[in-house]
């Protein structure tokens, strides 16, 4: 298991960056992850749809599809790929804290 | 990390209109999206099927001549080695069933039905175009298709647009 320095923090990451341990996640970490991924400014729109990422996480142990997303969290698949360029799923997970999203949808 | 380039950009080619056909187009090109890489699917000959507005939703699992039927046995507590016989699936309703069977599957597997499938994909930037040469073989037109296809094209032209992207025929 990987370790890695960011915004302050010291967090353990699998292969892909992601972090291991959803739960020493913080607002700070993720406003250095979304600059990593090119995001300047994590707005509220991102933000429901970080914490729709992390509860579906916490209950399911995977992130949510993009038709759940879609569908459940209030924010368009349109919009979605909006706020997150480059692959939502992923990117989203990323700077929520989770692990990579295992569906294929 | 990858050594190797990542593929930027894809376009399939969806030449066959059977539900089973059908899907692995349009959940390569959304995936496709969902990875950040340009995707387009032309939709050709009996493909066309699946974004005709009065046809999309009722794509059915053949269940006669279709050899690998035997995958859905286990659907049916079966072993997956036991053939499906094809004369048992050309008794009048064991292609809907076969078909209602699948979209239960692909339902609990968080896979929308064709017609949500398709503006879902459209939202997400996937370009949809019907073959022109079909589209006239089978006097259709642009009316015919649902709003989310981007255009008809011909063959040249579906070429011109997949330049640099990888292409995939399903």
């Amino acid at each position: 298991m990987a370790t890695r320095e960011i915004a302050g923090f010291t967090v353990e990451v699998d292969s892909d960056g992601y972090m291991t341990d959803y739960k020493s996640w913080n607002n700070e970490i993720a406003e250095a992850f979304a600059k990593e991924q090119g995001i300047d400014e994590l707005t509220d729109r991102h933000n429901i749809v970080i914490e729709f990422m992390r509860k579906e996480f916490e209950e399911n142990g995977t992130g949510p599809s993009i038709r759940k997303l879609n569908k459940q969290s209030g924010v368009s698949t349109k919009e979605l790929y909006q706020l997150f360029p480059g692959g939502p799923a992923k990117k989203a997970a990323l700077i929520a804290g989770i692990l990579k999203p295992q569906g294929c949808i | 990390m990858s050594e190797y380039e990542p593929v930027k950009k894809v376009s399939l080619v969806c030449a066959k209109g059977g539900l089973e056909e059908v899907y692995p187009s349009l959940i390569m090109a959304n995936g496709a999206r969902m990875e950040g890489i340009e995707a387009s699917i032309f939709f050709t000959f009996f493909g066309l099927n699946a974004i005709v507005k009065k046809t999309h939703e009722n794509l059915k699992v053949a269940t006669v001549g279709n050899a690998a039927l035997n995958l859905a046995m286990p659907m049916l507590k079966m072993p997956i080695t036991m053939p499906f016989p094809t004369l048992l699936g050309a008794i009048p309703g064991v292609s809907n069933f076969a078909t209602w069977l699948m979209k239960r599957e692909m339902e609990k597997l968080d896979v929308p039905p064709v017609g949500e499938f398709l503006e879902m994909m459209s939202d997400a930037g996937v370009e949809l175009y019907a073959c022109k040469m079909t589209v006239d073989m089978y006097g259709l037109t642009i009316d015919d298709f649902v709003p989310q296809v981007n255009g008809i094209m011909t063959v040249g032209e579906f070429y011109e647009k997949s330049a640099g992207a990888q292409i995939i025929f399903t």
